[in-house]
Protein backbone atom coordinates (compact mmCIF):
# COMPACT_ATOMS: atom_id res chain seq x y z
CA UNK A 1 0.00 0.00 0.00
CA UNK A 2 2.49 2.30 1.04
CA UNK A 3 4.79 1.56 -1.57
CA UNK A 4 2.28 1.70 -3.90
CA UNK A 5 1.22 5.09 -2.70
CA UNK A 6 5.12 6.32 -3.04
CA UNK A 7 5.38 4.81 -6.86
CA UNK A 8 2.39 6.53 -7.90
CA UNK A 9 3.56 9.95 -6.48
CA UNK A 10 6.96 9.72 -8.17
CA UNK A 11 5.25 8.83 -11.19
CA UNK A 12 2.80 12.41 -10.74
CA UNK A 13 5.91 14.39 -9.88
CA UNK A 14 7.91 12.97 -12.93
CA UNK A 15 4.41 13.95 -15.35
CA UNK A 16 3.67 16.87 -13.80
CA UNK A 17 7.22 18.55 -14.26
CA UNK A 18 7.07 17.27 -17.67
CA UNK A 19 4.13 18.95 -17.98
CA UNK A 20 4.83 22.21 -16.53
CA UNK A 21 8.26 22.38 -17.95
CA UNK A 22 6.15 22.21 -21.58
CA UNK A 23 3.06 24.57 -20.85
CA UNK A 24 4.62 27.09 -18.63
CA UNK A 25 5.89 29.56 -21.01
CA UNK A 26 3.09 29.52 -22.81
CA UNK A 27 0.70 29.85 -20.03
CA UNK A 28 3.04 32.55 -17.92
CA UNK A 29 2.74 34.62 -21.36
CA UNK A 30 -1.16 34.41 -21.14
CA UNK A 31 -1.50 35.18 -17.56
CA UNK A 32 0.75 38.43 -17.93
CA UNK A 33 -1.62 39.45 -20.66
CA UNK A 34 -4.38 38.72 -18.60
CA UNK A 35 -3.45 41.01 -15.52
CA UNK A 36 -1.59 43.84 -17.84
CA UNK A 37 1.90 43.45 -16.23
CA UNK A 38 4.63 44.12 -18.05
CA UNK A 39 6.79 40.96 -18.80
CA UNK A 40 9.63 41.49 -16.12
CA UNK A 41 7.28 42.33 -13.22
CA UNK A 42 4.33 39.77 -12.87
CA UNK A 43 4.07 39.11 -9.59
CA UNK A 44 0.00 38.28 -10.13
CA UNK A 45 0.06 36.48 -13.23
CA UNK A 46 2.62 33.65 -11.38
CA UNK A 47 0.38 33.66 -8.20
CA UNK A 48 -2.21 33.12 -10.27
CA UNK A 49 -0.56 30.74 -12.60
CA UNK A 50 1.11 28.96 -9.54
CA UNK A 51 -2.32 28.48 -8.21
CA UNK A 52 -3.66 26.98 -11.81
CA UNK A 53 -0.99 24.15 -11.39
CA UNK A 54 -1.36 23.21 -8.01
CA UNK A 55 -5.06 22.75 -9.06
CA UNK A 56 -4.12 20.66 -11.69
CA UNK A 57 -0.95 18.88 -9.89
CA UNK A 58 -4.23 18.29 -7.03
CA UNK A 59 -6.34 16.24 -9.62
CA UNK A 60 -3.44 15.14 -11.87
CA UNK A 61 -4.69 11.70 -10.16
CA UNK A 62 -8.13 12.34 -11.52
CA UNK A 63 -7.78 13.35 -14.96
CA UNK A 64 -8.40 10.37 -16.88
CA UNK A 65 -7.57 11.53 -19.71
CA UNK A 66 -8.48 15.12 -20.24
CA UNK A 67 -5.96 17.60 -21.68
CA UNK A 68 -4.08 18.90 -18.33
CA UNK A 69 -3.41 22.05 -19.96
CA UNK A 70 -7.05 22.30 -21.00
CA UNK A 71 -7.54 21.95 -17.13
CA UNK A 72 -4.99 24.59 -16.22
CA UNK A 73 -6.07 27.43 -18.57
CA UNK A 74 -9.83 27.27 -17.68
CA UNK A 75 -8.60 27.29 -14.22
CA UNK A 76 -6.32 30.18 -14.68
CA UNK A 77 -9.51 32.03 -16.22
CA UNK A 78 -12.14 31.21 -13.88
CA UNK A 79 -9.76 32.40 -11.39
CA UNK A 80 -8.82 35.48 -13.02
CA UNK A 81 -12.51 36.16 -13.40
CA UNK A 82 -13.10 35.60 -9.88
CA UNK A 83 -10.74 37.80 -8.46
CA UNK A 84 -11.10 40.71 -11.49
CA UNK A 85 -13.81 42.46 -10.46
CA UNK A 86 -11.70 43.67 -7.35
CA UNK A 87 -8.34 43.15 -8.32
CA UNK A 88 -6.33 43.56 -11.64
CA UNK A 89 -7.58 47.28 -11.97
CA UNK A 90 -11.67 47.12 -12.55
CA UNK A 91 -11.69 50.91 -14.04
CA UNK A 92 -8.46 51.38 -14.70
CA UNK A 93 -7.28 52.15 -18.37
CA UNK A 94 -3.91 52.91 -19.47
CA UNK A 95 -2.30 53.75 -23.42
CA UNK A 96 -1.14 50.97 -24.36
CA UNK A 97 2.03 49.94 -24.75
CA UNK A 98 4.41 47.56 -26.48
CA UNK A 99 5.60 45.94 -23.31
CA UNK A 100 1.44 45.19 -22.09
CA UNK A 101 -0.59 45.34 -25.12
CA UNK A 102 -3.97 44.53 -23.39
CA UNK A 103 -3.77 47.38 -21.12
CA UNK A 104 -6.64 49.77 -22.44
CA UNK A 105 -9.14 47.20 -22.01
CA UNK A 106 -11.11 46.40 -19.16
CA UNK A 107 -10.46 42.78 -17.38
CA UNK A 108 -13.55 40.82 -18.71
CA UNK A 109 -12.73 42.14 -22.61
CA UNK A 110 -9.39 40.95 -21.68
CA UNK A 111 -9.82 37.71 -20.60
CA UNK A 112 -11.84 36.76 -23.55
CA UNK A 113 -9.21 38.49 -26.01
CA UNK A 114 -6.75 36.04 -24.68
CA UNK A 115 -9.01 33.48 -24.58
CA UNK A 116 -9.97 33.50 -28.40
CA UNK A 117 -7.06 35.38 -30.61
CA UNK A 118 -4.18 34.18 -27.85
CA UNK A 119 -5.49 30.93 -26.88
CA UNK A 120 -7.63 30.31 -30.05
CA UNK A 121 -10.12 28.80 -27.48
CA UNK A 122 -13.80 28.37 -30.11
CA UNK A 123 -16.20 30.83 -29.20
CA UNK A 124 -18.62 28.46 -27.88
CA UNK A 125 -15.94 27.08 -24.91
CA UNK A 126 -15.50 30.91 -23.86
CA UNK A 127 -19.32 31.33 -23.41
CA UNK A 128 -19.65 28.47 -21.69
CA UNK A 129 -16.63 28.95 -19.80
CA UNK A 130 -17.99 32.40 -18.91
CA UNK A 131 -21.39 31.51 -18.32
CA UNK A 132 -22.15 34.08 -21.44
CA UNK A 133 -24.09 34.07 -24.34
CA UNK A 134 -21.48 32.94 -27.70
CA UNK A 135 -23.63 35.91 -29.00
CA UNK A 136 -22.37 38.42 -26.60
CA UNK A 137 -18.76 36.87 -26.38
CA UNK A 138 -18.59 37.81 -30.05
CA UNK A 139 -19.93 41.43 -29.77
CA UNK A 140 -17.02 41.80 -26.74
CA UNK A 141 -14.31 40.42 -28.96
CA UNK A 142 -15.22 42.33 -31.82
CA UNK A 143 -15.49 45.56 -29.47
CA UNK A 144 -11.95 44.88 -28.12
CA UNK A 145 -10.25 44.51 -31.25
CA UNK A 146 -11.47 47.64 -32.34
CA UNK A 147 -10.40 49.72 -29.44
CA UNK A 148 -6.57 47.67 -29.77
CA UNK A 149 -6.40 48.49 -33.17
CA UNK A 150 -7.48 52.09 -33.13
CA UNK A 151 -4.62 54.88 -33.11
CA UNK A 152 -3.30 55.68 -29.79
CA UNK A 153 -5.64 58.66 -29.12
CA UNK A 154 -4.74 61.62 -27.25
CA UNK A 155 -5.75 61.44 -23.30
CA UNK A 156 -8.99 63.56 -23.77
CA UNK A 157 -10.47 61.30 -25.51
CA UNK A 158 -9.54 57.89 -23.82
CA UNK A 159 -11.18 59.52 -20.73
CA UNK A 160 -14.24 60.57 -22.39
CA UNK A 161 -14.66 56.75 -23.23
CA UNK A 162 -14.15 56.12 -19.93
CA UNK A 163 -16.55 57.91 -18.42
CA UNK A 164 -19.28 57.05 -21.30
CA UNK A 165 -18.89 53.18 -21.01
CA UNK A 166 -18.55 52.26 -17.38
CA UNK A 167 -18.16 48.97 -17.25
CA UNK B 1 -9.74 45.61 -43.58
CA UNK B 2 -11.67 42.42 -42.34
CA UNK B 3 -12.44 41.18 -39.40
CA UNK B 4 -9.87 38.36 -39.46
CA UNK B 5 -7.01 40.47 -40.51
CA UNK B 6 -7.79 42.69 -38.00
CA UNK B 7 -7.63 39.77 -35.30
CA UNK B 8 -4.99 38.71 -37.06
CA UNK B 9 -3.10 42.11 -36.61
CA UNK B 10 -4.26 41.72 -32.71
CA UNK B 11 -2.22 38.48 -32.23
CA UNK B 12 1.16 39.56 -33.68
CA UNK B 13 0.49 42.13 -31.04
CA UNK B 14 -0.42 39.88 -28.27
CA UNK B 15 2.73 37.47 -29.14
CA UNK B 16 5.17 40.41 -29.05
CA UNK B 17 6.47 39.88 -25.44
CA UNK B 18 6.60 36.50 -24.30
CA UNK B 19 7.54 36.59 -19.91
CA UNK B 20 10.51 34.60 -18.92
CA UNK B 21 9.64 32.04 -16.96
CA UNK B 22 11.04 31.95 -13.38
CA UNK B 23 12.89 29.55 -11.87
CA UNK B 24 10.44 28.76 -8.60
CA UNK B 25 7.27 28.33 -10.49
CA UNK B 26 7.36 24.34 -10.56
CA UNK B 27 8.30 24.12 -6.71
CA UNK B 28 5.72 26.71 -5.61
CA UNK B 29 3.08 24.92 -7.64
CA UNK B 30 4.11 21.24 -6.20
CA UNK B 31 4.06 22.59 -2.93
CA UNK B 32 0.58 24.29 -2.94
CA UNK B 33 -1.18 20.92 -4.72
CA UNK B 34 0.74 18.60 -2.73
CA UNK B 35 -0.77 20.77 0.37
CA UNK B 36 -4.52 20.68 -1.03
CA UNK B 37 -3.83 16.77 -1.67
CA UNK B 38 -3.06 16.67 2.20
CA UNK B 39 -5.58 18.30 3.28
CA UNK B 40 -7.72 16.28 1.10
CA UNK B 41 -6.81 13.32 2.33
CA UNK B 42 -6.99 14.34 5.54
CA UNK B 43 -10.87 15.41 5.27
CA UNK B 44 -11.19 12.19 3.58
CA UNK B 45 -10.36 10.32 6.92
CA UNK B 46 -11.99 12.72 9.26
CA UNK B 47 -15.29 11.87 7.04
CA UNK B 48 -14.84 8.22 7.50
CA UNK B 49 -13.87 8.27 10.99
CA UNK B 50 -17.20 10.41 12.10
CA UNK B 51 -19.41 7.93 9.89
CA UNK B 52 -17.65 5.30 11.46
CA UNK B 53 -18.24 6.32 14.96
CA UNK B 54 -21.64 7.42 14.06
CA UNK B 55 -22.40 3.93 13.45
CA UNK B 56 -20.59 2.36 16.70
CA UNK B 57 -22.59 4.82 18.42
CA UNK B 58 -25.70 3.71 16.67
CA UNK B 59 -24.91 -0.38 17.34
CA UNK B 60 -24.09 0.34 21.03
CA UNK B 61 -27.19 2.56 21.58
CA UNK B 62 -29.72 0.34 20.17
CA UNK B 63 -28.18 -2.75 21.62
CA UNK B 64 -28.90 -1.35 24.88
CA UNK B 65 -32.09 0.42 24.08
CA UNK B 66 -33.64 -2.14 22.27
CA UNK B 67 -36.27 0.26 20.54
CA UNK B 68 -38.03 -2.73 18.79
CA UNK B 69 -38.94 -4.51 22.16
CA UNK B 70 -42.55 -3.60 22.45
CA UNK B 71 -42.70 -1.67 26.33
CA UNK B 72 -44.58 -2.96 29.00
CA UNK B 73 -47.79 -1.37 28.94
CA UNK B 74 -48.77 0.66 31.82
CA UNK B 75 -52.29 1.47 31.01
CA UNK B 76 -54.17 -1.62 31.76
CA UNK B 77 -54.36 -2.17 35.89
CA UNK B 78 -52.80 -5.13 37.56
CA UNK B 79 -54.68 -7.84 37.47
CA UNK B 80 -55.04 -9.22 40.99
CA UNK B 81 -57.48 -11.11 43.28
CA UNK B 82 -59.38 -13.09 41.17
Amino acid sequence: MREKQVYSSARRAREFEAFVAGAAGRLLHAATLLTAEPPDGNPRARRLLTLAFAHTYASWDRLRGEDPYDLTRRQLAVRFARGAWHRYGGRFRAPASAEIPLAPLPPQERLIVVLRLFEGVAEEQVAALLGLPAERVRTICARAVTTLLRPPPGRAPAAVRAKAAPS
Amino acid sequence: MSMRDREAAVRRMLERTPPRVPPGLYGDAVRHGGRVLRRRTAARRLLWLVLLAAAVAFVVWASTARPWVEPPSDITPPLTGW
